[in-house]
């Protein structure tokens, strides 16, 4: 039993995307894939400790309404667990001590953001230093996007891929960030693994390729370590080739490209956490 | 002591909001500002230390990277006018409420009683614009005065230390509780007037039959042992008339209906709906016998049947068109959301998989003067399709069909159709899960929301044509997330089998929800005062029928109420006993101990005298047109940039059509993923490639001539959409959403026995086709009241059928899309063309009505999408296209442009009537077609299929992309691709 990995979706509150990553975790390997209502987490009956790959999914936490995910993000930091035990916020700081995986997808990477959990490039992981705010159209956009990826990253989820394609559907997935030397700071250290593509998987700032205006046209961030990512594409929506926009009229692999970033993230797991 | 935080974007952030808002009103108004910029605004009414106010400001309520926080402090600086909008008391303040949960995370206190956060938004204008534009730019575009209340300064006129003075749009609350008793023993005319004065919509026969009631010795005597008078009291009246309104009772689809047709025949219709759709689902079960895949049809919220032998789909299309004529948004926001609570509320409960979505409005560009309170066409494109957008996306439901249709009538009143589908274990706790009753000593126990004063007398607003005192408290604003949270936890209590019932509370809020759950039963009691208020002061009888939204209605048995209840704080979800369900017989309602409404069962569900509707069909005597000598191959541009056909990627890319990860065929398909997608089809199942397919046909331009033909077509329509994607036409069932305009008689619709007539008509058609087709009607909804009147003018809308279709197919990897593949590939037609432009696009675009609408031919329509099907399973076809509004030449033409490949075909081989005319060969609407492309290979397997059905090669999948068709050595049309595309895409690129 030992031997299992066991990952975990953490649910409620306006996640959407729970069941889908969940069944991803699955496909890829998981033992265990679990998408708990964060009530079972604030009752205390379901620790962090027990799982080694942390999902935020995607939706949209308390509506957004304070922001993408700022509600969330405030309920991790301050919501009492039952019995006094360890806040969330510091079961997360915890799990990432413990050297554990966390992947945050669209809603989920804006929760990450918020709390200061990406790009962590000082890996204090408490401060804040990029955001996530509206699409430069000012509307929500479900698209599909050419992602290119930088084998120089340490981000464990990307290793060996070469450039993918998966959906976006977000309203505020601009990435902005507090200052030019951050910029500096998270391209220096390579924490940009996906950069929005034209179709030659060539970096864009051109709509809709870039759908958002993210700055230098990031798709998606992780710490100094590699294994706290967070990307706007979903790549649990792109696991077999039926998902794909043109799979009646392209050869495609039975898996989807987005399965590989959760095989990436299971084998990691199984070769250094178990 | 209330305090404003003000939060804005640092120097430099780009405000993609302000620059929306500034284009719309440039392409609104005409007003060309030089700038707008937005600033959010938390107005806290609470007790908060200084510190706290300052940790919310820069905690939850602001993001450090891009904004700067004030409080009580103006951040507007550098403008020429500033407009502040926030909500009117009462209004649902979704922001406000997150807010409040934020902040009470932070302090770890709840907030007192009476204590709330408000939002509002300043928008500061920057360009020439003085008060008076500002104000009529704020009460015509950026706010609806029905909900929301502004404040305008100029720059002078702000105060630089304060800022905008502290506004709290609390709800006053001083009336008491009071019931009042009403007097029916009065003239004919004081009853209609108590009818009017009440917003009861109530006619004189009903009002008598109230008066009659209460005037029966023995009703008296049981209500004297409850402590009443013969006199109903006003709770009462109102749960009468919410049960016995057109909303909730259909009235007219129950009525007596004289029908003489065009030749003086005669007829008796004892109700449309038992007449035409039940009985066509009856006798279509009959036929099926062991094969019947019907579950659950016309008694729930929704209707049920088979997917495999452990699931049961679910699906319920409503409409939403009064609340979204007067609020566009929360109109449109409610429908979804309110859907879904059908879907959900269904059996003991399902889960949401899908939305769909079919709009009706009159252009954006409309360019002529509205009548009074009519908001402009294009206000209600953006706010439906944003409130829909809202409804779905946040609730993580994928839409993934719809259409919208355009037609200057629906100005009147728009429709917004709203589908939701759900699926359900086949069995739950041993018991079928599409089963559920509720039992003796039940506890009447209702979760989600609280009640307020929205959403009071939407079920009899609605039931009426807008007019000037249309009530603005029918607009309610839905919130997703309580929803959210609600089916988060009902679904663990499902499964956990903690209750025995469950409905929605819609239409007549608790009256209607408990009053139907207790006919399980035969009585309740239920205590109105416990119920949870969002503000004091309601009346007794406003809790009762008030729709405040996000509310579902529960029977707990005694032995589970304490996990019941434990599990929702735990999910923090509230939930309230209000009260048992008995067997008394009486609908039993208290207010602090006092019977404030004892009303008989059976004379609150079946007193409703029957109405007796008069309708006679005559033929209007319309004509061909002829026309000649017109550019083909510009009529096929124009065609194609008409608003019923052109492209609406703009709307499809604005909801989430994949969240769930389980839409396989999506709305938009082919090469660069922009072509339109004839219907979906979705995998609801990680462990099955079983696939549901679902789609839809609407033709309300067809009802001009006959509705008969026009509900024809629309089930044809829908169903050859189906086929298109490999859907099964052997297992699939039908929802019909009839919307009509007036139709009885009366002096302000003389033409009541016509529109009636055309409702019979429709009704006839949707039982001969649905039965000739093989498929059951599960559900639907009508709304007969569209129709708006104000002093002289009234607009009614063109009798309208939504027909919607759910199926399955039995591996979602043998779905054909639209889109042609590969060069070489052969082009089919299949079906036959005859000269049937009667309604068509192609005549409204000449500004002819004409006569000859299409026909359907349902037996030999029917074995075409057999033989498709087999087509299809055999995996012969590469792509499959229906044709519908513009004809075959539009059909093709969007094959071609899709796939990025051209299309070369003679037309002179197509089965047609003889003699037709171009046109017609081109843009006639005949029904049950579809063009097809296959492999050069598979060619004698095709034809061997086809050989008994209407089929013939006309062409061939170009390399070169351009669209070609000609009649033998005769060429109508020679288009490019890029040029029949940018003609498609471009007239609603934008919005």
């Amino acid at each position: 039993m030992s031997k299992q990995v066991r990952s975990l979706v953490i649910a409620g509150n306006g996640t959407n995307c729970e069941r889908e990553v969940a069944e991803a975790c699955r496909l890829a390997g998981s033992e265990v894939a679990e998408a708990v209502h964060v009530a079972e987490l604030l009752a205390g009956r379901v620790k962090l400790e027990d799982y080694h790959f942390l999902n935020l999914a995607g939706g949209f936490l308390d509506g957004d309404d304070l922001g993408s995910a700022k509600a969330g993000a405030n309920r991790l930091l301050h919501a009492p667990v039952a019995g006094g035990g360890a806040s969330l916020a510091e079961q997360i700081g915890q799990f990432i001590a413990d050297g554990k995986l966390i992947m945050g997808v669209c809603n989920g990477f804006q929760l990450m953001v918020k709390m200061g959990l990406l790009p962590a490039a000082e890996q204090n992981y408490q401060q804040q230093s990029c955001t996530l705010t509206h699409n430069d159209c000012g509307r929500f956009v479900d698209r599909w996007t050419y992602l290119q990826t930088d084998s120089a990253s340490p981000c464990i989820y990307t290793k060996g891929l070469e450039g993918i394609y998966l959906p976006v559907r977000h309203g505020e997935g601009k990435f902005v960030v507090e200052s030019a030397a951050t910029l500096q700071a998270i391209e220096d250290a390579h924490l940009v693994p996906l950069r929005y593509a034209d179709a030659g998987f060539n970096p864009t700032m051109d709509y809709p390729a870039n759908p958002n205006g993210s700055i230098a046209a990031i798709a998606g961030v992780c710490d100094p370590t590699g294994r706290l990512f967070g990307l706007m594409p979903h790549p649990e929506a792109y696991v077999h080739y039926t998902q794909h926009p043109r799979w009646t009229r392209e050869e495609l692999a039975e898996e989807g490209m987005g399965l590989w970033l959760y095989q990436n993230a299971i084998n990691y797991i199984r070769a250094n956490l178990l | 002591m209330p305090c404003r935080i003000v939060v804005g974007l640092k120097d430099g952030v780009r405000d993609a909001r302000g620059e929306r808002v500034k284009n719309e009103i440039r392409q609104h108004l005409g007003l060309d500002l030089d700038r707008v910029r937005t600033l959010d605004v938390y107005t806290l009414d609470a007790e908060l230390s200084p510190a706290e106010i300052d940790a919310a400001a820069k905690g939850p309520l602001s993001d450090p990277v891009i904004q700067n926080v004030a409080v009580d402090r103006p951040l507007a600086e550098d403008f020429d006018v500033l407009i502040e909008v926030g909500f009117r008391p009462g209004v649902t303040d979704n922001i406000g409420r997150t807010a409040r949960e934020a902040i009470q995370y932070l302090t770890g206190r709840p907030f007192a009683a009476g204590e709330a956060v408000y939002t509002s938004v300043q928008y500061l204008l920057t360009g020439a614009i003085d008060k008076a534009a500002a104000e009529q730019l704020v009460s015509g575009f950026l706010a609806n005065g029905l909900i929301q209340r502004w404040t305008i300064l100029t720059r002078d006129e702000l105060d630089p230390a304060k800022g905008v003075p502290v506004c709290i749009p609390r709800v006053d609350a001083t009336a008491e509780p009071r019931v009042q008793k009403m007097d029916l023993n009065v003239t004919d005319d004081a009853l209609l007037q108590i009818s009017r004065d009440g917003m009861l919509a109530l006619n004189l026969e009903e009002m008598k039959t109230l008066q009659s009631y209460s005037n029966d010795p023995q009703v008296q005597a049981k209500r004297r042992e409850n402590g009443l008078g013969a006199e109903l009291t006003d709770v009462e009246l109102e749960a009468l008339a919410q049960t016995w309104s057109e909303h909730c009772k259909h009235k007219i689809f129950a009525a007596k209906i004289d029908y003489e047709d065009e030749s003086g025949n005669k007829e008796t219709i004892d109700s449309l709906f038992k007449t035409y759709i039940v009985g066509a689902t009856r006798d279509i079960r009959q036929g099926l016998g062991k094969d019947d895949f019907c579950l659950s049809v016309f008694k729930d919220n929704a209707g049920v049947i088979r997917f495999n032998d452990d699931w049961s789909m679910v699906f319920k299309v409503e409409t939403h068109n009064s609340p979204s004529a007067l609020d566009p948004y929360g109109g449109a926001l409610t429908g979804i959301v309110g859907c879904n609570r059908d879907g959900y509320g269904t059996g003991m409960g399902a889960r949401l998989i899908f939305n769909t979505d079919v709009f009706c409005f009159a252009s954006p560009f409309y360019d002529k003067p509205l009548p009074p309170r009519l908001l402009h066409p294009r206000r209600i494109f953006e706010g439906v399709v944003e409130g829909v957008e809202h409804g779905g996306n946040k609730s993580g439901i994928p839409t993934i069909n719809g259409s919208i249709q355009f037609d200057e009538r629906f100005a009147g009143k728009p429709l917004v159709y709203c589908g939701t589908a759900s699926i359900m274990p086949a069995t739950l706790n041993g018991q079928p899960c599409h089963e559920k009753q509720v039992q003796v000593g039940d506890h009447i126990i209702m979760t989600g929301g609280r009640i307020g004063k929205d959403g009071i007398h939407g079920a009899t607003f609605s039931s009426e044509e807008l007019h000037e005192g249309s009530p603005v408290t029918a607009v309610q604003i839905g919130d997703p997330i309580t929803q959210r949270r609600m089916f988060d936890f009902l679904i663990i209590a499902r499964d956990r089998g903690l209750y025995n019932s469950i409905t929605d509370n819609g239409a007549g809020g608790l009256s209607s929800s408990v009053g139907e759950m207790a006919e399980d039963t035969g009585g309740l009691e239920m205590h109105l005062d416990r119920a949870p208020l969002k503000y004091p002061g309601l009346q007794p009888w406003e809790i009762l029928i008030s729709e405040a939204q996000e509310r579902m209605t529960l029977a707990v048995p005694d032995e589970s109420l304490a996990a019941f209840m434990q599990l929702a704080a735990e999910m923090g979800v509230e939930a309230t006993d209000l009260g048992l369900f008995t067997d008394s017989g009486y609908y039993h309602c208290l207010y602090a101990g006092e019977t404030v409404c004892y009303l008989d069962m059976e004379f609150l569900h079946e007193g409703v005298p029957q109405m007796q509707i008069p309708a006679k069909w005559e033929l209007k005597g319309h004509q061909e047109p002829s026309l000649s000598g017109r550019d083909l191959q510009a009529d096929l541009l124009g065609l194609l940039g008409r608003l019923n056909i052109c492209s609406k990627e703009s709307v499809v890319r604005r909801y989430d059509h994949e969240v769930q990860a389980a839409t396989i065929v999506k709305p938009l398909t082919g090469v660069v993923n922009d072509g339109p997608s004839d219907a979906a089809v979705y995998r609801p199942l990680f462990d099955s490639f079983e696939g549901i397919v679902t789609a839809h046909g609407i033709c309300p331009s067809y009802s001009d001539i006959d509705t008969y033909h026009m509900m024809a077509c629309a089930i044809d329509e829908a169903l050859r959409n189906y086929v298109s994607v490999g859907g099964n036409i052997e297992h699939v069932a039908g929802l019909d959403n009839f919307c009509w305009c007036d139709p009885v008689e009366s002096e302000r619709t003389p033409d009541g026995a016509y529109k009636a007539a055309q409702l019979v008509r429709a009704n006839k058609a949707l039982y001969d086709y649905c039965v000739a087709f093989g498929v059951p009607l599960i559900s639907g909804k009508d709304s007969m009241k569209n129709d708006y009147q104000i002093g002289e003018t009234k607009i009614s809308i063109p009798p309208t059928v939504l027909f919607s279709v759910i199926g399955k197919i039995e591996d979602v990897r043998k779905a054909v899309t639209m889109d042609v593949k590969t060069p070489g590939d052969l082009v089919y037609l299949l079906g036959a063309t005859a000269d049937e432009l009667g309604g068509s696009e192609y005549y409204r675009m000449c500004g002819e009505l004409g006569a000859n609408v299409p026909q359907v031919d349902a037996k030999k329509a029917f074995k075409l999408y057999q033989t498709l099907n087999r087509a299809q399973e055999q995996g012969l076809l590469r792509s499959c296209h229906d044709l519908s509004d513009g004809g075959l030449a539009v059909s093709l033409a969007e094959k071609a442009f899709a796939g990025g490949f051209g299309i070369r075909a003679d037309l002179d081989n197509i089965v047609a009537e003889a003699g037709l005319s171009d046109e017609a060969l081109l843009f006639s609407e005949s029904q049950s077609r579809l063009a097809v492309t296959l492999k050069p290979e598979n060619r004698s397997a095709f034809e061997v299929l086809f050989a008994d059905c209407d089929s013939a090669l006309i062409g061939v999948v170009t390399a070169e992309t351009s669209l070609v068709l000609s009649r033998g050595d005769r060429q109508l049309i020679a288009a490019s691709n890029d040029q029949n595309k940018e003609a498609w895409q471009a007239p609603l690129r934008e919005l």
